[in-house]
Order: C-alpha cells, then sequence, then structure tokens
C-alpha cells in the first residue's frame, strides 16, 4: 500500500525550527512563545535576549529527549518523510564522481522501484543496490513507491552476479513499504524472484552490507537484504509485515497500526538488542532529511568501516560468516514434554530401556536399519 | 520412533486435552462427524468413505484441506519423526488482542500438535526420502523460528544422509508473533536450501491450499521441482491486499494452481491421488541418474 504522503513536503533547514509531525506539537507551543517575545522585544525595545537564550536551550533540551524516545509509529512517520534521503541520493552522496547506473533485467523491464550500478566508496569500487522511493507522487508514480516487481529482484541479482564475477563489495540499501502486491507481480513470480534472491545471496563470494535506511518491510527487504553486515539508521524500522497490515489482520482494524508497531519491535534499537543487526547508524536531531549531506556521510563512514573489515577475509570465509549469521536467528525452545520424558527415564532407567527396546521393535522395518538423530 | 507409536502418542494427548478442557469432542462418536458435505457442490457422503479417499469430494473431486498427518499417511508407509520436542520460545513477548502464549495453547489443542510443520524421514515403496509437512490447523500454518529451525535441521539431515527432499506447503506466511525472527527464518531456510543446492540434491517443493507469502518467497519456491495440489491457492500478496492497492476485482480463478501453472509458476498441477506416485517416480528418476552422472562437484554450474 503507497504510504500517504500527508505531510510537509517542503523540507529545509528552517525545519528544525519549524515542527511539523504530530509528536513535535510541544515544541510548538516553546517556539511560539519564542516568536511573541522576539515580537514583544522588537516593538518595546526592551531586551529580551536573556529570556530568548532560556526559552531557545528549553527547547533544544525537549529536542534532544523527544527524538531519543520516539514511539515506533513516530519514528514510522519521520522514516516516511519525503524528504528522507533515499537511495540515489545516498549514492551521489557517496560517490560523487563515480556513478554508473546499471539498467534492466534482461528480460523486458527495468523496474524504477529498485535502482543499482558502480560507485567508489574509499577507493573501493563497490555494486550499490537499493529499492528507490520519490520524494514527490510524480516522481513516486514511476519508483511505485519504493515497491519492486519481481523484474526489480531479477536486476537486483543480475548486479550480484557481476560484482560475485568482478570481485566488488555490495552494498545495498533498503526503504521499502514492500514488494509490490498486484496482478502482474504474482503472475510473473514475485515469491519466487525473492526467494532465488535470498538463497543466491547467501552464496556470494564477495562482502555484502546492508543498510536500513527507512522502512524494511517483509519479503520485499529481504529480496536484498542477506548481508554479513546489517546496520540500520536510528529511526528506521525493520519488520515481517507493516504495522498496517499487522494491525489489520490481528486487530482487524488498520487504525490499531500504533499498537501494532510497539509490538512487532521494529526499530532499530530493538534489532540490536536482538542481536541481529551490527549496529545503528545516528541521526541528525529531528531526522535524516534535516541534514542529508551528514547523514550520507555518516552511512558512509560506516559502510567504509564494514567493507576494510570483511575485504580482507577470502570468499569461503564470507559465505560461512553470513550462514552462519542467520542460522543462528531464531532459536527454538523445547517442550515440557521433552523434559518430562527424561525425568521419567532418569527415575526408572530399566523402564526407560525396556520400552526403547519395545519402540525399536514395532518400529517399521525399513526404518530400523538406519536410526535417525532424532533426540526423542 | 515410528510412525505407529507417533499416531498412539498423539492420541494419548488428545485424550488427556479431552480430560481438562472438557470441549473436546471424540470425532467417530457425534453424528455430525459422521457425515461430511462437499463446499463445491454439496454432495454429502460418510467421513470414512470421504477419508479413504483422500479426502475429496466423492462426486465432483474437490479437494478438502487436510492436516499434517493424513498428508503422511497417503504419502509415507513409514515415517520417522525427528525434532518433534521444539516450541516457541515467544521472543517478542507478543501480545495483540490476546497474548501469543496463549495463542500458541490454543493452537496445539486445535491441531493436536506442537508447531506447523512435522518433520521426519519417510519411506515409500522402499524409497527413503526427507519429508517435511505444514499444517494448515496450527495457527494458519505460520512459518515463526520453530518451523524455520525444523525445515532447516530437515535439510541438515538430508545433506548428511544424502537424501531427497520433499517439503508439503500450507501456509498464511511468516508468523507476525516473531516479527523479525520469523522473517529471518526465510533466510535461514533459504541459505540452507543453497547448501542443498550446492551439492546436488533433489528438492521438491509440494504448494497445497493454501500457501502464501514467507513461505512462498523463501523455500516454497526453491524446490528442484515445484508441484501445486488440484485446487490450491498459491501466492505472494494475499487477495484482500492486491485487491486493496490496485482497486479492481481479480479474476476468479486468480491464484490457483492452474493459473500459476498457465503463467509458468510451478512445473505441474497434481490431484491428490497421483501425489504420492509422482514423488516417488520424481525422486527414483533423480537419485537413478545421480548414480549413472557421478559426482557432482564435475557438473557444478556457475554462480547465476
Ligand atoms: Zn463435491
Amino acid at each position: 500500500m503507497p504510504p500517504k504522503a500527508d505531510k510537509p513536503t517542503k523540507a529545509n533547514k528552517a525545519m528544525t525550527t519549524t515542527p511539523c509531525f504530530d509528536f513535535e506539537q510541544p515544541l510548538v507551543a516553546i517556539q511560539e512563545k519564542i516568536e511573541e517575545l522576539k515580537q514583544l522585544g522588537a516593538e518595546t525595545g526592551i531586551d529580551v535576549s536573556g529570556q530568548m537564550t532560556t526559552l531557545t536551550r528549553q527547547a533544544d533540551k525537549y529536542r534532544k529527549e523527544l527524538y531519543s524516545n520516539l514511539k515506533p509509529n513516530e519514528k514510522l512517520q519521520i522514516v516516511r518523510h519525503p524528504e528522507r534521503p533515499n537511495t540515489l541520493d545516498i549514492v551521489s552522496g557517496l560517490s560523487p564522481e563515480i556513478w554508473f547506473e546499471l539498467h534492466g533485467n534482461r528480460c523486458g523491464m527495468d523496474d524504477g522501484a529498485l535502482v543499482g550500478g558502480i560507485i567508489e566508496l574509499n577507493n573501493t569500487p563497490m555494486v550499490v543496490v537499493g529499492t528507490q522511493k520519490g520524494h514527490n507522487m510524480k516522481d513516486n508514480l514511476t519508483r511505485n513507491f519504493g515497491m519492486p516487481n519481481p523484474e526489480g529482484y531479477e536486476k537486483a541479482m543480475r548486479l550480484f552476479a557481476h560484482a560475485n564475477k568482478f570481485g566488488m563489495p555490495i552494498l545495498t540499501l533498503i526503504d521499502t513499504p514492500g514488494a509490490y502486491p498486484g496482478i502482474a507481480a504474482e503472475e510473473h513470480g514475485i515469491g519466487y524472484a525473492i526467494a532465488l534472491n535470498i538463497r543466491e545471496m547467501a552464496r556470494l563470494r564477495v562482502p555484502v552490507v546492508s543498510v536500513v535506511v527507512g522502512e524494511g518491510c517483509s519479503g520485499g527487504a529481504l529480496g536484498i537484504g542477506v548481508a554479513n553486515h546489517i546496520y540500520m539508521l536510528e529511526h528506521a524500522v525493520y519488520t515481517v509485515i507493516s504495522p498496517e497490515g499487522c494491525a489489520s489482520i490481528l486487530w482487524r482494524d488498520a487504525s490499531h497500526a500504533g499498537q501494532a508497531a510497539e509490538a512487532l519491535k521494529l526499530t532499530a534499537q530493538d534489532l540490536e538488542s536482538f542481536g541481529i543487526i551490527d549496529g545503528i547508524i545516528p541521526e541528525p536531531l529531528g531526522g535524516a532529511h534535516l541534514d542529508v549531506a551528514g547523514q550520507i556521510d555518516a552511512i558512509g563512514r560506516q559502510v567504509a568501516k564494514a567493507v576494510e573489515l570483511l575485504k580482507p577475509h577470502p570468499p569461503e570465509a564470507l559465505v560461512e560468516q553470513r550462514f552462519q549469521k542467520y542460522r543462528k536467528i531464531g532459536v527454538p525452545g523445547q517442550s515440557m514434554r521433552h523434559v518430562v520424558r527424561q525425568s521419567a527415564q532418569e527415575a526408572q532407567p530399566a523402564m526407560a530401556s525396556a520400552s526403547k527396546s519395545a519402540s525399536t521393535n514395532t518400529a517399521n522395518t525399513a526404518n530400523a536399519t538406519k536410526k535417525s538423530k532424532a533426540p526423542i | 520412533m515410528s510412525l505407529r507409536t507417533w499416531f498412539a502418542d498423539k492420541r494419548q494427548k488428545q485424550k488427556g486435552q479431552k480430560s481438562e478442557t472438557g470441549h473436546y469432542e471424540v470425532k467417530d462418536e457425534t453424528f455430525e462427524q459422521l457425515w461430511v458435505e462437499c463446499y463445491n457442490c454439496t454432495h454429502r457422503m460418510l467421513r470414512r468413505e470421504f477419508l479413504t479417499g483422500h479426502g475429496m469430494c466423492t462426486e465432483c473431486g474437490y479437494h478438502f484441506r487436510i492436516n499434517s498427518t493424513q498428508r503422511i499417511e497417503q504419502l509415507a508407509d513409514a515415517f520417522e519423526v525427528i525434532n518433534d520436542d521444539l516450541v516457541s520460545t515467544d521472543p517478542l513477548v507478543f501480545t495483540d488482542t490476546e497474548p501469543y502464549h496463549e495463542r500458541i495453547a490454543k493452537a496445539e489443542v486445535k491441531s493436536n500438535l506442537y508447531e506447523a510443520i512435522i518433520t521426519g524421514i519417510a519411506t515409500t515403496n522402499g524409497t527413503r526420502f526427507a519429508l517435511g509437512v505444514m499444517d494448515f490447523d496450527y495457527m494458519g500454518g505460520s512459518m515463526g523460528s520453530v518451523v524455520g529451525e525444523k525445515i532447516t535441521r530437515l535439510i541438515e539431515v538430508a545433506l548428511e544422509q544424502k537424501l531427497s527432499l520433499v517439503i508439503v506447503s500450507a501456509s498464511g506466511g511468516a508468523r507476525m508473533q516473531e516479527g523479525i525472527f520469523s522473517l529471518m527464518q526465510m533466510v535461514k531456510t533459504g541459505a540452507a536450501l543453497g547448501r542443498f543446492h550446492e551439492r546436488g540434491q533433489l528438492f521438491i517443493s509440494v504448494l497445497t491450499e493454501p500457501t502464501f507469502g514467507g513461505v512462498t518467497a523463501s523455500f516454497g519456491t526453491l524446490g528442484d521441482i515445484i508441484i501445486a495440489e488440484e485446487g490450491s491457492r498459491i501466492g505472494f500478496a494475499g487477495r484482500r491486499v492486491i485487491e486493496q492497492t490496485i482497486r479492481q476485482k481479480l479474476p476468479a480463478d486468480f491464484q490457483t494452481a492452474n493459473y500459476l501453472l498457465k503463467y509458468g509458476q510451478v512445473d505441474m498441477v497434481v490431484k491428490r491421488p497421483d501425489l504420492r506416485q509422482t514423488l516417488v517416480g520424481l525422486i527414483s528418476v533423480h537419485e537413478k541418474s545421480l548414480k549413472q552422472a557421478g559426482p557432482f562437484m564435475h557438473r557444478q554450474p556457475a554462480m547465476a
């Protein structure tokens, strides 16, 4: 579902002083007070600089507190801000000199929602692939609001293979509401396209670094997200399903999206605490859109550091590290039934061995030749 | 454990639940349970007759959804269950309108299972193969950490014992209640299948009513051969989500097995009574060729 572009689209430095999100309302009150005071000073000639400084300091302190304690749905508003830097912005900032955009899946389509090409970062040629959102409605129509079709993932796979061939490290930038839920997407095998990318990304013999720069939703994000190192911007989210989708299924009402966002534990801070991501890249106060150049610098530093760390390792080690990273996510528990049975066996070893041999006898003869390694 | 002891264990569990909850009826004794009415043609048939007929309508051939136990009975002569004691740890301590751990308890009672998939080693007509069967009755067959782990361990057993692999999917997709952990199971299973693929072993994916979301976008479509069961609906995005997005009605047969066949997404559509023979035939023809062709390393294809 296309995200609603219901927030002001003009992004400029003034936004630091002109709040625009609902949760920034308390800031507006302080701001208005400062304006009033300024006007009063100008009209009456009274020196208000002392009070001004106090108020400004108060506003700054409040702002800092506000942005370090954002609720998940407030973070969602920030990452869906239309002026948030997108993949092409980040690419041009990371590598202003070298950028060769590479197009198409070689099979009938060039998906605008997923872009890729070659850059140079810290003197290292790299392949960059990312989902691409637009800054305005017109842009978003060509970019499909950052929701790729199967052909986009095919393009990504082609570029990954290219990187693999030439030994280029890969950077993927994730900001998508998900893969596109459309008729043609289903007919052209969106599920298969994502699945194949997941399987083949796991086998890539070059370093892969992923950065979730905005919203990373479901399989659409994973289709370019299998990496040696995963980073997230401070307010970015990474989730199995959009909070809106989750709410409409579990609460049967999309208006519970805020609650769903809380329950899903989808913030960068949550994912770091789970050990799923490797680090958080800080954002400028109030969000990445308020200092795009500074944000891109921070991304560049982190990515360069990660690539430097990964590059010296042989391909086999990179594949193994990436494999093990995901292999250990989601460790299940053991049912009480198992514990009960075990303690029963400890209490009555003779009985246990007797029943064990009995079960071997009842087992089918075809199975009896080779016992499985089952814990039971 | 053998198939027989495993069923005995299940029956025991069912009895225990009946006495605890008091609302679990013994199926064979109630009048309604004796008769089954077809959703498709409203034909009435005896449950006994219906079950021996592969869970299909005896009149029109409509495929009813069957559970994992019935599926295994139909596909395997013998079945050794593995990793049956894995349970979710509720990593997010998730609560929506009710806590996840309560939903798990209810799902166990409803499905008589500990998770949404049963994995093990099957033997059919003398052929041994690794078999995983998902069960829609357990939280819509959704994939959480346990489902991902059980599939991955099954792949590892198949690698170790050099067995062909069959996974019968029936799933609404990734399990929301385990959030990012569920999502990452797509990578865990996909990456394990990458290793399986590299070793040149056969994986047949059987997609049944319904298979969607994270399962379609991971192991479900990574089969060397993909079989769709007749009449099943298979896709990535749900029908309702697509209709809401594109704001138009979808064709009635959209995302059905034959629709997918038409668009080249599956190798074949198979009717339920033919599934067993199709699987055995495919496995034996591939294993025969692997024996004749020698070590896979010599034939390994270049990186995609
Ligand atoms: Zn019928």
